[in-house]
């Protein structure tokens, strides 16, 4: 299918979210659209998709104009979505949420479960996309349920297929996955739409680049070109990709972690005998393939997963199964992994959120009565130092963009006194713009003397900040390594090779 | 610059005609009336055969038209002049000087009703802004009625000790009885729905246990009737007994219950970890938010509101507590509920909603012995009104409200341009 976008421009009230927009897609063709967030890509997807009216331009498929009312009509016209959030249901099967709203019946409207299956292998065979039809949604991993929903496209005879950030819940080995899928479907004669603002997945797969920038097209690429060259067409300045770090010698331990065990919550030990140390003014960087204990061990460290058995000690102080509220007493700062569960009030103010695990300390309550005045006076002032934008600063936090959502999490972790700072997946689902400066908040942290523990599944993100590189695979670490370490050696300790058998 | 009124006219239709909370709940009033009336006009005898004369050819449809609006029409104008006053009798008095108790009557009745269910509203409403739904507080504000009673009647002292310790002893049973599902949660995870729609049961087998004691039963009866609570326990009619107007000093502890609930939600750190719990228990619990305590301490809290509101209804109103009390309709813990989500849980909101359902009740009372249709039209019209208010999206359909929603998104989006 040759899809040509003419002049799309979609206004909301006086704000302008995609202004005269072209974009064409040739058949067979992987076209990636690059954006920071907020810049107007998924509007853009909602016009095309029908689930929003464009106030002026015009679809052309196939040369002919096309007007969706609706995503029935989009479906009917050959495009396929795959959202960012999928749209399954997690306790039907494969087969029963491919078919949901087109389901193959019997006599008397019963269901025929098995010409699903079937029809659902077929697809699966002409695509190479394995999956199980009769397996049940909510036990497969995310990798697999995002195949489903293209296996889903795909059943409706989809000949376009946009993919709205299709790699942000994936782990590496799933993204190289889903890479091989959408060159396998291309060749097929399929066309893609690829939205993302990951600059490596863009040059490993596109064919064309679009780059939209304040709902503007401000160019197109070769995917030769560099990373920094797209990052700054994307930004609308020069982007500085590497991390400046200065030389810094590691003072005394801040956080001692001895034989740690921690079970998950289907009672295996996820972490398995951890020790590990982290030093004032170093940033250890524990990398690893998701899933084998990271997110435990720094549940645990937080005090909201029991410790079975080994101890913490932070700034000498054992906080081995002590509360939440004593650790961050103590000085433990927290970057959760998942900042809209563990991190956030999604409907609460940015002032509040911005004092949300420090409610009681002087100035902002004095005798069990809140000093709004003091609230409002440090988001002010947090929202100035750490750039956060934001309306205002009483607007719910949930308005925000996530690089600014993240962004007030790092400014209430590091504006309160702290001996030692965990953060998790920090920049996960970050734009460029906003990794450089949380990575650069980050080392700057660590250049004033603090002890920083960094837990990413991005190798990139272990390179560029770790003093230190600790690797964790299946509850144990493998290998503490310098980080000029070659990536294959650390690749191997992920996938589970002894420290002395990588050749550290 | 100033203003024009024609900026100020059209702001004050654009958020008349904007989704907020406040329209959204005065547009579901309006369709409330709107159900009422339809039943009205298929209930009512009169209408219908007004109707029905139009086939046989014994009215003109005009008729019929004015049958129905006149009908409707004098149901509705007796609920208002029933439960908030009395436009003409209001000038009688106002001319003459005359009857004020009579004029005053109609919103007094409806300020008497409204006290108990402001209290008993408010501790519901803290509850769920803390995520707890807290089903009991009937159970609760039965067992303050019965230990504020009991202490009321049994205990003999002067007014300016008698009534605080009256007061305290309701809130202590409502305390009582939500702290048993209040710790059954905080400890062993029990769900407080159910735990709490059961005490109440308990609790109604409590009070006719107390009522059949020899205690607090009236002596040489053999009816479940307390004995009288002491004037000096009861809290006295503001205008005095021989005004007859009932509305009493209740009226001022509701008053401090709104201010406390404004202050401890709005301003204090305790109702900021409520409020942090409700909107989001995982971040409460990274935050160091300790959820056992929260949980015990807002069911201590909101079984003490309920608890204080069955003390007032008892020293306020009756003066003495019996088998059917806060039992059945009179049952404001239930009632509160739905007030609770009618005034989306903030005190003032719940003031508001409290007021309505007072004032459609004695309206209702009113309308039946004026018209003679059933009170049951004020329950319909009430539950209408918390229908439509919990389907926001249907009331913005019918008066095409717009949608704040585009607003919201150059809000989010604003701090990206230039």
């Amino acid at each position: 299918m040759r899809l040509e976008l003419r002049g799309i421009t979609k206004r909301f009230g006086s704000f302008t979210a995609n202004n005269k927009i072209d974009l064409t897609v040739e058949p067979g063709q992987i076209h990636c659209l690059l954006g920071e967030n907020g810049a107007g890509k998924s509007t853009l997807m909602n016009v095309l998709f029908g689930l929003l009216h464009a106030d002026e331009g015009e679809i052309l498929i196939d040369g002919e104009p096309v007007r969706f009312a609706n995503s029935g009509d989009a479906v009917r016209r050959g495009i396929g979505m795959v959202h960012q959030h999928f749209m399954l249901v997690p306790v039907f099967t494969v087969a029963e949420n491919v078919v949901l709203g087109f389901e193959p019946t019997k006599s008397f409207n019963r269901l025929d479960y098995r010409r699903a299956s079937e029809e659902i292998r077929e697809v699966s065979r002409t695509f190479n996309l394995e999956v199980d039809p009769d397996a049940v949604i909510e036990g497969l991993p995310v990798g697999l349920q995002q195949r489903v929903e293209i296996l889903k496209a795909l059943t409706h005879d989809a000949e376009l297929l946009i993919l709205d950030e299709p790699t942000a819940v994936l782990t590496p080995q799933e993204i190289d996955a889903l890479m091989a899928i959408m060159r396998s479907l291309a060749a097929a004669g399929k066309s893609i739409l690829f939205i993302t603002h990951k600059l490596k997945e863009v040059r490993a797969v596109a064919d064309v680049i679009t780059i939209i920038r304040q709902g503007q097209v401000v160019g197109s690429a070769e995917p030769t070109a560099t990373e920094a060259e797209l990052a700054s067409l994307m930004v609308g300045r020069d982007v500085n990709l590497v991390v400046h770090k200065e030389e810094r010698t590691p003072g005394e331990n801040v956080i001692e972690i001895r034989d740690l065990v921690v079970r998950d919550d289907r009672g295996l030990a996820a972490v398995n005998g951890v020790s590990l140390d982290v030093r004032a003014g170093e940033i250890v960087a524990l990398a690893g393939v998701q899933g084998n204990g990271q997110t435990e061990l720094v549940e645990a460290l937080a005090g909201m997963r029991p410790i079975e058995s080994g101890t913490v000690t932070l700034r000498g102080r054992d906080v081995t199964n002590a509360s939440p509220r004593h650790i961050l007493d103590a000085g433990l700062g927290h970057i959760p992994e998942d900042r809209q569960r563990n991190g956030l009030v999604l409907s609460m103010s940015v002032a509040d959120n911005l004092i949300l695990n420090t409610p009681r300390r002087t100035p902002f309550a004095r005798r069990g009565t809140r000093n709004l005045a003091a609230v409002e006076t440090n988001a002010a002032e947090q929202v100035k130092n750490f750039d956060i934008r934001t309306g205002s600063i009483d607007d719910p936090v949930a308005s925000l963009s996530g690089g600014n959502q993240q962004k007030v999490i790092v400014a209430r972790e590091l504006s309160r006194p702290l001996s030692a700072l965990v953060a998790s997946q920090p920049t996960r689902g970050l734009d460029v713009g906003s990794i450089e400066y949380v990575h650069r908040q980050i080392v700057k942290e660590r250049n004033e003397g603090l002890g920083v523990l960094i837990v990413s599944s991005e190798l990139d993100e272990v390179l560029a900040l770790g003093d230190r590189i600790a690797v964790m695979h299946a509850g144990k670490i493998s290998g503490v390594v310098d980080p000029s370490t070659s990536r294959e050696n650390i690749g191997l300790l992920m996938a589970g090779a002894s420290e002395v058998g990588a050749g550290a | 610059m100033p203003s024009s009124p024609f900026k100020s006219i059209g702001a004050l239709w654009r958020r008349l005609t904007s989704r907020g909370p406040v329209v959204v709940a005065i547009f579901a009033l309006v369709l409330g009336l709107v159900v009422g009336a339809i039943v009205i006009i298929t209930t009512s005898p009169v209408i219908l055969s007004a109707w029905r004369g139009i086939f046989h050819g014994w009215t003109a449809p005009g008729h019929a038209l004015k049958v129905t609006f006149d009908n409707v029409g004098a149901a509705y104008r007796t609920m208002f002049t029933g439960s908030v006053i009395d436009p003409q009798g209001f000038w009688h008095s106002l001319t003459t000087g005359k009857s004020w108790s009579t004029t005053l009557t109609p919103i007094s009745e409806t300020l008497t009703y409204a006290t108990p269910l402001v209290i008993a509203s408010i501790g519901v409403g803290i509850a769920f802004q803390t995520g707890i739904f807290n089903i009991g507080a009937n159970g609760q504000a039965i067992l303050g009625g019965v230990l504020g009673a009991a202490v009321g009647s049994l205990l003999h002292m002067p007014t300016v000790a008698h009534i605080p310790l009256t007061l305290v002893a309701g809130v202590a049973g409502g305390m009582l009885v939500g702290l048993v599902p209040g710790v059954l949660k905080a400890y062993t995870g029990a769900h407080e729905v159910i735990v709490t729609l059961m005490l109440n049961y308990v609790i109604n087998g409590v009070l006719y246990l107390s009522l059949f004691s020899t205690a607090l039963q009236l002596p040489n009866q053999s009816n479940d009737v307390s004995r009288t609570m002491d004037p000096s326990a009861q809290l006295a009619p503001i205008f005095g007994t021989a005004s007859g107007l009932r509305v009493n000093y209740g009226l001022f502890v509701a008053i401090a219950v709104v201010a406390f609930a404004w202050w401890f939600l709005e301003r204090s750190s305790l109702g900021f970890d409520f409020r942090v719990t409700g909107a989001n228990p995982h971040a409460a619990r990274a935050s160091g938010i300790n959820a056992r305590t929260v949980i015990i301490v807002v069911f201590v809290i909101s079984g003490g509101l309920a608890g204080l509101a069955g003390i007032v209804q008892a020293a306020g109103t009756t003066h003495f507590i019996d088998g059917g009390f806060l039992i059945g309709n009179a049952g404001i813990g239930f009632t509160a509920i739905t007030v609770a989500l009618l005034g989306r849980n903030r005190p003032m909101g719940i003031v508001w909603a409290s007021l309505l359902f007072a004032a459609l009740g004695v309206g209702g009372r009113a309308m039946q012995a004026a018209t003679g249709i059933p009170l049951d039209l004020a329950t319909i019209i009430q539950s209408a009104v918390v229908l439509f208010v919990a389907t926001p999206v249907l009331v913005t359909e019918i008066f095409r409200l717009r949608t704040t929603s585009t607003s919201a998104v150059q809000l989010a989006t604003q701090g990206w341009g230039s």
